[in-house]
């Protein structure tokens, strides 16, 4: 790769305004839905009304002769399993065995509209044996009455455990001997969902052999692969794009039925499908929040060090596997990049429910314990008589350190952050008035999985780049859901060409048109991509530099000529491409990105390890009335170590919707079940922040330069959510003196452990017990040296 | 053309768009956004639920914010209806576009069209609006990506407003 020189920037760290914010104030962007075609009809899918069935028949029968249905299929049509993870593959586009929650599809109709396609629909008669439906983490522990959710003949564990791990890195029991104070604790939170405001929608043609899809996925790459496995297409045959995209949250990172379903139907009509799920749909589709009861010991020294960590959890995971089996690690992988934790026992289970699946939203994984830790150290630091700050500061993990897990962390801006947060907030000198409180809270988030969702070595994310006399075009897998993938592309191909990010034209997430980039998911894409979009553009700039230079007759001085302002060196950049058009023929070049191979030298070990992680900190400001529980959050302070910001703008945009989320979460949001169904699958009933319940945000930003990062960039899209959910609860207690030990802190909740303070019981609402679960023997792996930062594959060879 | 196997009861209707009139033949119970998206092909108008809980299909009738998914055309016959396709004039950028445009309040953009209308009316009915006078005029449009602030911020500089 050609270096290029350390001058200043002039592109990247400039608040620019995103590259299509034009058509999306004016409504010409194009959204999935906003698709329509010749000669298109629309597609329902008929759903399991039953949490728990086997299916005994299905008759499409009468529907198929309704007017205005041009097709109705069933499972038969679509027998091949899919999903996310090439370890579950438990899926169906139409079932035809059995159902697993209410909400799975059973059958499709595509007819002229969507109000006759609902209607064949209704007349697909179903016939059920309805079974026990398994609706609890606890429910899910005993053997079942029925029969196990998915046929699992070969397990040696309890059916509906659909995955355990065990590992044990240091000498724990060790480490507790040498604590001076050993607490544990019980935490419980509750599932929540995404909530895009735009329905997930797809739209397939199938012309002359070849299937095009449109969709609002994240992830073009992986439905690609889907729709290849089954519908036993070829991938040349198929064409997977993108559409303009209302939002993500890691709701749209599977691949869906519906995205089948309509190729299927494209297919065998002839004509272009279009599906667009209701809000209802949206709502048992899912893939949110995993519901997760947590236990956690610590053992600490009288300083308030942390000695040795012992983390449990129980995932409740829904019906089908999704990404639970990586869920299930991130649950417990990334405690130890935040505080350095000498001897971790991690013990994680994720069990299958007749619910809606759970799967990757916004911070996967690990807000959860983030929540279940920050309070667990909060409640240390306040038994010992210590500051919670400080006694955090004490444990805080150091940069360029490998964790007792061999999680390598680089550049790492915790220190900066604490200090910006509690400085700002006057945290230790804002007087609280009764029912008052602040509480603080730290996290950490990968930018990007250091590994591939299905194992291979290729780059995980590649970039063109196509100069000629018209201008510059970026061509990347890379999907924008909004959080302006585009325009970090833009920002740094117009950095390195000494350009304007407006004069970049973008061909992106277009499996025909672009290389790969494995999705917007891990908060991979400003790393990974930018990385990628770095090296085409050093190549490229290289080659204009070099005709440039020619023509000015310096031969190949290239150093002392200044690319900038539009200019390349004595020639403006369209005189420049025109040179190098001519000395070199078509100029395209090309950058890819792999990441380090850091893994630590034990099985699983793929899970958690990422080039770099960024860091936050959180202070909120609450008052919390004692007669009614109602909580109002006053305003957050959050500081964000990104590394580099290559557009503040974005990057505080990021942080803001984070930290409005992580409040929606705290304070309202759940994906709660009755007799089988979601409590409250609509956008009135299921309670999200309005304008009104979001408070003042005040943003700072940490720049520590990662060394691997795009201009040191890390990322900004799910990190910021973590340290605010816990600084909730923790400012709760600095309020009222009780601790909610659950999310969501409804009202209900804050009354029942004032209830509880008021009879002189313990002051504190949440879970009482963690049950008793099979975990299987614990991997034991020795720690590394944690300044040793050579890759962990090569020390796992030595 | 309209595929006819079904029987549906449909009315032809004079509709007032973004300034042009225009007659359309339409099913009875389709909705003004349905109405909007699928026979103008007014996609700039989007929706979140159809259910009236979102906000995200606000168009203006009269001046005035109504949800889209929530309204008969039928009942509409010569009263004024904006989509964001009329808030442009020309390929000129409304301030308010202009300042959601430069400050970020649009990150997936989807909520923007039904937010702008919603603040369109706001500054019709108020010209100097607080910033609380903002939250509450917006409260019922739903945003996921911002966290609000921006969009609030982009209102406010729209008219001049600087941060308090």
């Amino acid at each position: 790769m050609t270096e290029r020189g350390s001058g200043p920037l002039h592109v990247v760290g400039q608040p620019l305004q995103k590259v299509d914010a034009g058509p999306k104030v004016t409504g010409a962007a194009v959204y999935a839905d906003d698709i329509a075609l010749p000669r298109m009809v629309f597609c329902k899918i008929l759903r399991s009304a039953l949490p728990h069935a086997r299916i005994l028949s299905v008759d499409p029968t009468v529907a198929r002769r309704m007017p205005g249905v041009h097709a109705v299929i069933t499972g038969q049509d679509l027998p091949i399993r899919f999903g996310i993870l090439p370890v579950s593959q438990d899926e169906r586009a139409l079932e035809y065995e059995k159902v697993r929650y209410v909400g799975d599809p059973i059958a499709a109709v595509a007819a002229v509209d969507e109000e006759t396609a609902e209607a064949a629909c209704h007349a697909i008669r179903v016939e059920y044996e309805e079974l026990k439906s398994i609706m609890s983490i606890d429910e899910a522990l005993r053997e079942p009455v029925d029969e196990p959710i998915h046929d699992r003949a070969n397990t040696r564990q309890l059916v509906n455990i659909h995955r355990l791990v065990a590992y044990e890195f240091g000498d724990v029991d060790a480490g507790f001997e040498k604590a001076d104070y050993v607490r544990q604790d019980i935490f419980f939170f509750q599932g929540n969902t995404h909530l895009p405001m735009e329905q997930h929608s797809a739209v397939a043609n199938y012309v002359d052999g070849k299937l095009t899809l449109w969709s609002s996925t994240q992830v073009v790459h992986y439905v690609h692969r889907a729709l290849s496995k089954t519908l036993e297409l070829p991938m040349n045959r198929i064409r997977v794009v993108g559409a303009t995209h209302g939002g993500g949250f890691g709701g749209k990172t599977d691949p869906f039925a519906h995205e089948i379903v309509v190729s299927k139907l494209a297919m065998l009509t002839g004509r272009p499908v279009k599906c667009t799920l209701t809000r209802e749909e949206v709502f048992y589709t899912h893939r949110g929040r995993h519901p997760v009861l947590m236990w956690v010991r610590t053992g600490v020294t009288s300083d308030g060090r942390i000695a040795a960590m012992h983390f449990k959890s129980a995932l409740d995971g829904g019906a089908y596997g999704s990404y639970g089996a990586a869920s299930v690690f991130y649950t417990g992988t990334l405690q130890t990049v935040t505080y350095d934790i000498p001897a971790y026992r991690f013990e994680g289970c994720r069990v299958f429910t007749n619910k809606a699946p759970c799967g990757p939203k916004r911070g996967h994984g690990t807000p959860q314990p983030r929540f279940a830790i920050e309070l667990h150290l909060e409640k240390i630091a306040r038994d010992l008589g210590l500051d919670p700050v400080e006694m955090k500061r004490r444990n805080f993990v150091k940069p360029f350190t490998r964790a007792v897990n061999w999680l390598r962390i680089t550049s790492c801006g915790l220190e900066e952050c604490t200090d910006k947060v509690i400085e700002a907030s006057g945290y230790r000198t804002r007087r609280r008035r009764p029912g008052h409180g602040m509480g603080f809270a730290i996290s950490s988030y990968m930018s990007g999985a250091g590994t591939a969702i299905y194992w291979n070595d290729m780059p995980h994310s590649e970039v063109q780049l196509k100069v000629d006399r018209t201008g510059v075009t970026v061509y990347c897998g890379a999907m924008d859901i909004g959080q302006g993938s585009d325009s970090v592309l833009a920002h740094i191909v117009a950095e390195e060409l000494g350009l304007q990010p407006k004069d970049v034209r973008l061909v992106t997430a277009d499996t025909d048109l672009t290389p790969i980039d494995l999705g917007s998911y891990s908060s991979r894409v400003t790393f990974m991509a930018g990385n990628a979009a770095i090296e085409a553009a050093r190549k490229m700039r290289l080659l204009l530099v070099q005709a440039v230079a020619e023509k000015m007759g310096v031969g190949d001085e290239v150093e002392p000529i200044p690319v900038g302002g539009g200019q390349i060196g004595d020639f403006d950049f369209e005189q420049a491409c025109v040179l190098a058009e001519t000395k070199y023929g078509t100029l395209t070049t090309g950058g890819s990105y792999t990441p380090p191979r850091i893994g630590g030298p034990y099985k699983g070990s793929g899970v958690g390890p990422s080039p770099a992680y960024s860091y936050s900190a959180a202070v909120v400001d609450l008052d919390a009335d004692d007669r009614t529980g109602i909580v109002t959050v006053n305003k957050v302070w959050i500081a964000h170590d990104i590394g580099r910001a290559i557009n503040p703008l974005l990057v505080i945009g990021q942080i803001e919707g984070s930290v409005y989320m992580a409040l929606g979460e705290a304070l309202m949001e759940e994906q709660e079940y009755r007799k089988g169904r979601h409590k409250w699958p609509s956008m009135l009933e299921y309670k999200s922040p309005t304008f009104l319940d979001t408070p003042e945000i005040e943003s700072f930003l940490v720049e520590t330069i990662d060394p691997e990062g795009p201009y040191g960039a890390k990322e900004a899209g799910q990190g910021p959510l973590l340290p605010v959910i816990p600084a909730v609860n923790a400012a709760l207690f600095d309020a009222l003196g009780v601790w909610v030990d659950e999310v969501p802190v409804t009202p209900e909740k804050v009354l029942r452990a004032l209830d509880r303070k008021t009879k002189g019981e313990s002051p504190r609402y949440g879970p009482q017990k963690f049950p008793a679960i099979p975990y299987p023997e614990l991997i034991r792996v020795e720690p590394p040296d944690p300044h040793d930062m050579r890759v962990g594959a090569e020390l796992a060879n030595a | 053309m309209r595929n006819i196997e079904r029987e549906v009861q449909r009315e032809v209707l004079a509709l007032q768009v973004n300034g042009e009139r225009i007659q359309v033949l339409v099913p009875v119970h389709k909705t003004l956004l349905e109405v909007l998206r699928e026979d103008m092909g007014l996609t700039g108008t989007k929706h979140g639920c159809e259910l009236g809980e979102c906000g995200t299909c606000t168009v203006l009738i009269e001046g005035l914010p109504q949800l889209s998914c929530l309204v008969l055309p039928i009942e509409l016959e010569n009263r004024r209806v904006t989509t964001i396709e009329g808030l442009t004039q020309g390929s000129h950028l409304h301030p308010l576009q202009q300042t959601f445009a430069e400050l970020g309040a649009a990150q997936c953009g989807y909520c923007t069209p039904g937010m702008l209308l919603a603040a369109t009316a706001l500054l019709e009915s108020n010209r100097r609006p607080t910033r609380d006078q903002i939250r509450a005029a917006l409260a019922g449009n739903l945003c996921r990506c911002t966290g609000y602030s921006k969009i609030v911020e982009a209102v406010a500089r729209s008219i001049g407003l600087v941060r308090d």
